[in-house]
């Protein structure tokens, strides 16, 4: 099959992102995840969409219809009011569009002078591999740097086809303790550590991410965790990570009544813990 | 014909105005009688379009006793001193300060008031020495340009080399947050290296300078070094321009039968009125008045008559076009639509092929025409778009926007800009913004601006207010600004605090 064939789940495309990798990007957001994360804020991308058609009367623009056990969503009819993903019991969205790596370029063709790469993001993204071969054959193609955003779920360094087309990885450190990891999202964090370590050995770590969620995630077991994983390697002091603070929007109920935000204080107390543990490129957002 | 009792009542009007400094009193009485005589007839055809506000003499009247854009050879100055002023060289960074700070109070153009400071990052770096020092000597430098040059009209030029004075400009504009002077890099991604454009991107966000212009675009346009001034205007150094009068095509429009009749008649005709009537002016100034012959900056060669333009402006474009869109009844809006765009196209071919079919006998260094300028507009246009700009409140997409200008920037030799203001997603990411400057100036886009939408100093249209000025104005209380007052003007007509703020977040 030639490149750009091979069609994914595509929830949304952002034509300029700052928050997705260095500079400016085009970020594409893949339907469907192999975890279940209740801290989860687009908790619409995890599931995919198994035609029951809840949301199709819920509508107030009439933008879904179902046809033969298929939801179809209108684009031009959309007012982006989110009321399917709110009423959609299955954590998903009709709001997907079905695209090949090719039509993902055309959509982003006006985008390439402006942005030095593409991310892709989810969901997660690892779970539609072959598509994100052909898109990242295309990326190379445009001279586009081309990130994961990625859970750790996957082997990545066992896939030299898209490793070689793959600038690095974001990865996920939600937990460092594996008992910890599997209460949040359904699986241990053993994988998770394990990529941190080859992905690191291969040059192709861009950053670590953990999102902090005060007296529920034991955030500095984390932190001091991952630093001792990661200082045999050189680079690490430079390595960035992301301390990213819990927000409710977007979460689902009940859980979005369940945690706090972190103060600006406790973030700036990690950001001194991290410092503490070897890193110099602490981003606290 | 006004008369005595008008003059009165203008006189009367500034003699009231608590919100006016000794100064700005003083300047705005020297103007009041210039509006009373002519020294040189103009055409009826003229008047009328003038009258119509389809030509607008940019409230300069027509006498005119200095050039208004002036960018002297300051590096001239730091070399071998000025005999008017009693100066020698500079030989150290407080010589080289000094020499500038006296020479910019005795450079004059249409505010009165030095709009070019010259590269002063170029200018100061082969006198730093101890960097302590310097940062404090360039501090007090940058302290005293706002507030002895109350107009922020007054252009610094930075780069395209990144120099440890140039770095610490920026940095000391981002701690404090002044209005005056405005900067602009003069920007080459392949000069000006990531860090220092990041660094400038940063500054920008926090205080709305620098601008970035494409340095290597604007270098190919004259024979000798461009400077940027005034708002963003593209300039030969050691000279300037003469004057700039504009065409308000969204006045001329309505005028029209159809986009033909406008292309091919009414533009035409005016254009050519517009340069005729720049022509008498800068003939007048040049012959008649004392600058040309007598003023120290032309005697001892700070400036150069052949180094000086006339300056074509123009404003309403997205007007103009909507305007002739529906005349011709033709669906879709300038910026939106393909059709839009390319009648937008049509009017500034022929607008530009006009103004490049007038012959001067100035302008030398521009081969004897006048330089086609994207105006900002005046205070009192209302619903008039700057330049080739897109109507605030109809901003599309931010990558289309920039390709968009990258499209109409080209026209202008002598300056255009457009405007980008960011939410607090782009703070965390300068080097996004520098991202899409290269792809904008690779599309060829000529000069970008942004603030941040939280910022305290923002961009009106071509110049700098703090919005905390803007409060103080509107309520009666004068600041030192002089241009804060065209400022408050545009707040209230133009809709400025209007402008589409992008963010990064999607």
């Amino acid at each position: 099959m030639s490149a750009g064939q091979n069609a994914a789940l595509v929830a949304r495309i952002i034509h300029h992102s700052v928050v997705d990798g260095p500079g400016n990007r085009a970020a594409v957001f893949l339907q469907g995840c192999n975890y279940h994360c209740s801290y989860c804020h687009n908790p619409e991308t995890i599931s995919v969409c198994c035609g029951c058609g809840t949301c199709v009367s819920m509508c107030p623009a009439g933008a879904i219809s179902i046809s033969d056990g298929r939801v179809i969503w209108d684009d031009e009819a959309c007012t982006g009011c989110d009321t399917c993903i709110h009423v959609c019991p299955h954590l998903s969205s009709p709001r997907v569009r079905r695209l090949t790596a090719e039509q993902v370029m055309e959509e982003i063709r006006g985008d390439i002078p402006f942005i030095r790469g593409i991310t892709v993001s989810g969901g997660e993204c690892t779970l539609q591999r072959d598509f994100l071969v052909d898109l990242f054959t295309l990326a190379k193609e445009h001279k586009l740097t081309a990130l994961l955003d990625s859970n750790g779920s996957y082997d990545y360094m066992a896939d030299a086809e898209l490793m070689n087309l793959c600038d690095g990885v974001m990865l996920d450190v939600k937990a460092f303790d594996t008992a910890v990891h599997k209460e949040l999202t359904g699986r241990g964090s053993e994988p998770v550590i394990e990529n941190a370590r080859k992905l690191m050995a291969a040059g192709k770590l861009t950053e670590i991410r953990t999102v902090i969620v005060p007296g529920v995630l034991p955030s500095e077991e984390t932190i001091a965790g991952i630093a001792d994983v990661l200082k045999e390697f050189p680079g690490y002091e430079t390595l960035r990570y992301k301390l990213i603070a819990y927000r409710n929007l977007g979460v689902r109920e009940p859980y979005n009544t369940l945690f706090r935000s972190p103060s600006p204080e406790e973030m700036q107390d990690l950001k001194a813990f991290a410092e503490q543990k070897g890193f110099r490129n602490i981003v606290v957002i | 014909m006004l008369g005595i009792t008008d003059m009165k009542q203008e006189i009367r009007e500034i003699l009231d105005n608590t919100a006016l400094t000794h100064e700005q009193a003083m300047m705005n009485l020297s103007a009041v009688p210039l509006n009373y005589v002519e020294f040189f007839e103009t055409t009826k055809e003229f008047r009328e379009l003038e009258a119509a506000g389809c030509l607008c003499t940019m409230n300069e009247g027509n006498v005119t006793y200095a050039p208004r854009y002036i960018l002297p050879d300051y590096e001239k100055l730091l070399r071998e001193g000025c005999s008017f002023l009693r100066l020698g060289p500079a030989r150290t960074l407080e010589d080289a300060i000094m020499n500038l700070e006296i020479m910019y109070r005795f450079v004059p153009s249409v505010t009165h008031y030095p709009v070019y400071l010259g590269s002063v990052d170029k200018m100061l770096e082969p006198f730093i020495e101890d960097e302590e020092d310097a940062y404090r000597q360039i501090r007090r430098f940058l302290i005293f340009l706002d507030r002895t040059i109350p107009d922020s009209y007054c252009h610094m030029n930075l780069g395209p080399e990144a120099t440890k004075a140039g770095r610490m400009i920026v940095e000391i504009q981002t701690e404090l947050q002044n209005a005056i002077p405005s900067i602009t890099l003069l920007y080459d991604p392949a000069i000006t290296p990531d860090d220092f454009a990041a660094a400038c991107a940063e500054c920008a966000l926090r205080c709305a300078k620098p601008s970035f212009a494409n340095d290597r675009e604007y270098k190919k346009i004259y024979p000798v070094p461009y400077g940027i001034a005034s708002c963003y205007n593209a300039l030969p150094v050691a000279g300037g321009a003469f004057t700039l009068s504009r065409i308000v095509l969204a006045r001329l429009a309505p005028k029209a039968k159809d986009s033909e009749h406008f292309i091919n008649e009414l533009l035409p005709h005016a254009v050519q009125e517009l340069c005729g009537y720049i022509e008498q002016k800068i003939t007048f100034l040049v012959e008649e008045t004392h600058f040309f012959k007598s003023n120290f900056l032309v005697t001892e060669g700070f400036l150069k008559l052949d180094n000086f333009v006339g300056m074509v402006g123009m404003v309403g474009l997205n007007e103009c076009v909507n305007i002739l869109m529906e005349k011709d009844g033709v669906p879709g809006t300038y910026g939106h639509s393909e059709s839009a765009d390319l009648l937008g196209r049509k009017i500034m071919d022929r607008l530009k092929a006009e103004v490049e079919s007038f012959t001067s006998k100035f302008c030398a260094v521009n081969g004897n025409h006048f330089v086609l300028h994207a105006q900002v507009g005046i205070a009192d246009d209302y619903d008039i778009s700057p330049g080739t700009r897109i109507a605030i409140g109809s901003e599309i997409p931010l990558h289309e926007h920039l390709t968009h200008c990258g499209k109409f920037h080209p026209y202008f030799n002598s300056g255009v800009g457009d405007i980008f203001p960011f939410d607090e997603t782009a703070d965390r990411n300068p080097d996004a913004i520098v991202d899409l400057i290269k792809g904008g100036f690779a599309q060829g886009m000529r000069y970008f601006s942004t603030y941040s939408s939280d910022a305290d100093v923002i961009r009106i249209t071509g110049y700098l207010v703090k919005k905390s000025d803007i409060v103080k104005l509107d309520n009666g209380i004068a600041v030192n600004q002089a241009n804060a007052m065209w400022g408050l003007g545009e707040v209230k007509n133009s809709h400025i605090l209007d402008r589409k703020v992008r963010s990064f977040a999607g």
